[in-house]
């Protein structure tokens, strides 16, 4: 087997982690912005979450405690509980309205 | 052998984001969300997060995704129906995001140190041993409101989904 570059075989830098957050972030942001479908929003809101989740395990590594893991564990707790509601919102919002366009629920604004 | 896995599941993980936002119809977007939280996983384990990848996988590609697809199916809505074309978001936004990443990712490279690498296996706290001493030792305050927070979304979640009664 041929030996692989230093940059490929060695280990990742940690900053990689933190600019692949970074990206899943943003990724997240765009899809809440750009998406008009109510559950694809919420699905940009969970990987937004999972995003700063990486981010909190990553400086975790680096301090050297697991503090990190315990913030991330309650995010995701938190996440779970927001499905829940949310979803009970989504569902009582389609009842009503027999629609999931962001543009259509805007009765707020009149 | 650290960074390919980290490239491998980081470039699974960025394509599948790609594709969520990309997708027109939900279904397909929660799959790539799955993709995204699975390869997530294993970026925990390389970091040392045994306790956290594991949850990870049972929580949220588990349990959320499930109540997703569930709300997705009960609602057969059909893609996305394109709205009126908003002309300069159509055409900057993407170049902004781009432009928002590169900036991201320069800064983040020159503010952490170099020297700061990730080596499999050098962190050692992320059992569910040393997870559950400091739960319930430095976080059991939170612990407790945590629990309370569920019990608040369990009844929310009832009383917003429940059938009016005439």
């Amino acid at each position: 087997m041929p030996q692989l570059p230093a940059v490929i075989n060695g280990p990742a830098p940690l900053s990689w982690y933190l600019i692949l957050s970074a990206v899943l972030f943003a990724l997240g942001v765009a899809g809440f912005l750009f998406r008009r479908n109510i559950i694809t929003v919420f699905m940009s809101i969970e990987l937004m979450l999972n995003a700063v989740n990486l981010s909190f395990i990553a400086f975790s590594y680096k301090l050297g405690r697991n503090d990190g893991h315990i913030f991330s564990f309650f995010v995701m707790v938190v996440a779970a509980a927001e499905a829940a509601v949310g979803l009970a919102i989504i569902l009582t919002v389609f009842k009503n309205r027999q629609t999931l366009e962001i543009d259509e629920v805007s009765s707020l604004k009149n | 052998m650290d960074s390919i896995l980290f490239l491998i599941f980081a470039a699974i993980s960025v394509v599948c984001g790609v594709n969520l936002v990309l997708q027109k119809h939900p279904i397909s977007s929660a799959l790539s969300l799955v993709g995204v939280m699975g390869s997530l996983a294993v970026l925990y384990l390389l970091l040392g997060g045994e306790f956290i990848a594991m949850a990870q996988l049972i929580v949220y590609a588990g349990a959320i995704m499930v109540l997703f697809i569930f709300v997705i199916m009960l609602q057969n809505a059909g893609g996305e129906t394109r709205g009126k074309k908003r002309l300069w978001a159509s055409y900057a936004g993407a170049p902004m995001i781009a432009a928002i990443i590169g900036i991201g990712a320069y800064l983040i490279q020159h503010a952490v140190p170099h020297t700061a690498e990730v080596t499999f296996g050098a962190f050692q706290h992320g059992n569910p041993f040393d997870i559950g001493t400091s739960l319930f030792e430095n976080y059991v305050l939170p612990f407790e409101i945590t629990s309370i927070l569920i019990l608040i979304a369990i009844v929310g979640a009832i009383v917003l989904a429940r059938k009016e009664i005439e």
